[in-house]
């Protein structure tokens, strides 16, 4: 369909762009008017921050990319000048190294904002899955870029995940032949995993269009988990949640302050600050925190095809999810028993996040096995049986229900006004 | 302060009265524009050269191997700059001409400290290329300086442009006599 978009813009260079190209009244619908649920809490906050975390990566990752070389020669020694000769090397390299922290406590806050009020559950199924696609990618880059600085665990952290897929039968070897090009990690893989690293952001940064262009079609869920009914359920994106986001992202920009300049380190390992050394491996090896969890399920299984299939399972297990919880009901608010499952959940995967970082042995193993059935219980066997068996509370019967007196539904449109001020 | 109160985002209609959000949103205003100055700082300024790239700034030249008539390259700051130690027939040459014949006027001897020592920067002021003259078998162009090969800019014994594209002379660094046969680039 050809033809000039009608614009409804004053300011006449605004109308003359937007006629040709609409990207003002897209703006204005997507984040101006866009209807959204009146109720959110701050949860409903991490979305806007992980895109702003995104972008942070971005730029500190292409100004850090300006004085870093890929070669096991050279890469260490480019990091170091990095910190101490380039003009505030420093602070690009602590921010964009805390930044991958920030940005996985942001995702982990944001897919357990999704689990306890049921974001996965229909209409929202493929947003949901973009996600756990958003998330796979974030952990294959957030591995690549640990390996650039060639310290002792980017080395030995790159050889035992690359020999994961060592485990698969008959072309398990080929495979990691393949991935480091040679025959143990060196310079090929380096250069790789550079090449891949600066790759996939702009792929997440493709896929988080999709989960959004997903999200407004879907519209947004909220704490009660029900749809909203007509106008008085809903607010203009702008400026409540401008606002509201705005807020969150000053404590964000604190937290993440407080982590890049009064403890860059405290989430590193002191050992990557040696350069790698092939014929040596440092004492007790672990991945960055967020990878802990799964490394513990890796390790929790005495047989290694057996762990490394557990392991992937625990995340694609997350895709099927929307048909494993067979409960109408989205929201834990309403969800008496299985809230108290998810919350052990919750807690057991933190769990596993400790059990990951102590040495695989001994009380540790069997936590972390314990943990790691409880993991894929509550997937495959609790969340299944519960939308059978639990009967959930009496929903509202609006968003605007329980804070309007006299309870009811409000006929369309006459109470959005008089709320605004609430 | 109630006259003050304007209901929000719309301006007064006909006054230029003052609102407490006008307040606002100037003071919000400037705060985040030197919020964001305050972080894209830093970013431009690591592209500016590192402590490394300038620690290398200075480079030192024994002078006591260049026999008369004899020239050498030298880098400094990545760049070639021609040292020669000009014969007196090249200095006469190059004190001898007018003033007003010259497209950027100067005289030798605002370009040199010791009479026969002639350092320039090896960089032809046109586009940038690395003008010929340094090698005796070099062509030095039409007075007898040096020949930019990449447009034809001529320079005479003082390294001043004669003829050709190129606007200025070319540039005198900054250098100081640390012996009599030594110095110091930069």
């Amino acid at each position: 369909m050809a033809g000039l978009h009608q614009s409804d813009f004053k300011n006449p260079v605004v109308r003359w762009i937007d006629t040709r190209l609409p990207v003002f009244t897209l703006l204005q619908k997507e984040y101006g008017t866009f209807p959204t649920p009146r109720n959110f809490n701050y949860l409903w906050n991490f979305g806007a921050l992980a895109i702003v975390n995104l972008l942070i990566m971005i730029a500190t990752g292409v100004f850090l990319s300006m004085n870093y070389t890929a070669h096991t020669a050279y890469a260490f020694d480019s990091v170091e000048r990095i910190m101490r000769d380039v003009n505030y090397g420093w602070l690009l390299r602590y921010v964009h190294s805390n930044g991958a922290s920030m940005f996985f406590i942001v995702v982990y806050i944001h897919i357990w904002r999704g689990l306890w009020y049921g974001s996965y559950k229909a209409p929202r199924e493929i947003l949901w899955m973009l996600g756990v696609v958003i998330f796979l990618l974030m952990m294959a880059t957030a591995f690549m870029g640990y390996v650039l600085p060639w310290g002792q665990m980017s080395f030995w952290g790159a050889t035992v995940i690359t020999n994961l897929f060592s485990a698969f039968p008959l072309v398990g070897q080929h495979i990691v032949t393949w991935l480091w090009g040679g025959f143990s990690v060196d310079n090929p893989t380096l250069n790789r995993f550079f090449s891949l690293h600066y790759l996939l952001p702009f792929v997440i940064f493709g896929v988080v269009f999709l989960h959004i262009a997903a999200l407004h079609i879907t519209g947004s869920n909220n704490p009660l988990g029900i749809d909203p009914k007509g106008p008085q359920d809903t607010l203009p994106f702008h400026p409540y949640y401008t606002i509201k986001d705005s807020v969150g992202l000053i404590v964000y920009f604190i937290v993440f302050a407080v982590l890049v300049f009064f403890a860059p380190n405290y989430l590193g390992h002191p050992d990557n600050y040696i350069p790698a050394n092939p014929l040596q491996t440092p004492e007790h090896i672990v991945p960055e925190w967020y990878f802990l969890p799964f490394y513990a399920i890796l390790r929790a299984v005495p047989d290694k095809l057996g762990g490394v299939l557990l392991m992937f399972g625990s995340i694609a297990i997350l895709f099927i999810l929307p048909w494993l919880d067979t409960s109408g009901v989205r929201s834990m608010r309403f969800r008496p028993i299985a809230r108290w499952f998810l919350l052990l959940w919750g807690l057991n995967f933190l769990l596993l996040m400790w059990a990951g970082g102590k040495p695989a042995e001994g009380i540790y193993v069997t936590i972390a096995r314990l943990a790691t059935v409880y993991y894929f219980l509550y997937f495959l066997v609790i969340l299944p049986l519960l939308g059978r068996l639990e009967r959930p509370l009496k929903l509202p019967e609006s968003i605007a229900a329980p804070v309007l007196r006299g309870g009811g539904p409000v006929p369309a449109g006459a109470a959005a006004k008089p709320m605004e001020k609430a | 302060m109630a006259e003050a109160v304007v209901s929000h985002g719309t301006a007064p209609e006909g006054g230029a009265k003052e609102t407490r959000r006008d307040f606002l949103k100037l003071t919000a205003g400037a705060f985040a524009a030197v919020g964001v100055g305050a972080v894209v700082w830093p970013f431009i300024h690591s592209m500016n050269p590192a402590r490394d790239v300038l620690a290398l700034a200075s480079t030192e030249v024994d002078l006591s191997p260049i026999a008369t008539g004899q020239a050498v390259t030298v880098m400094w700051r990545g760049k070639p700059v021609f040292v020669r130690n000009r014969t007196p027939q090249e200095i006469e040459q190059a004190r001898a001409v007018p003033l007003g014949e010259l497209r950027d006027p100067q005289p030798d001897q605002a370009r040199v400290q010791r009479d026969n020592w002639l350092v320039v920067l090896g960089v032809c002021t046109h586009l940038g290329c690395v003008p010929l003259g340094q090698k005796p078998t070099d062509a030095r162009g039409e007075y007898g300086g040096w020949f930019c090969p990449c447009h034809g800019s001529h320079y005479d014994t003082s390294g001043r442009i004669r003829r050709g594209p190129a606007p200025l002379n070319l540039e005198v660094p900054t250098y100081t006599f640390t012996s009599d046969t030594q110095i110091r680039i930069g």
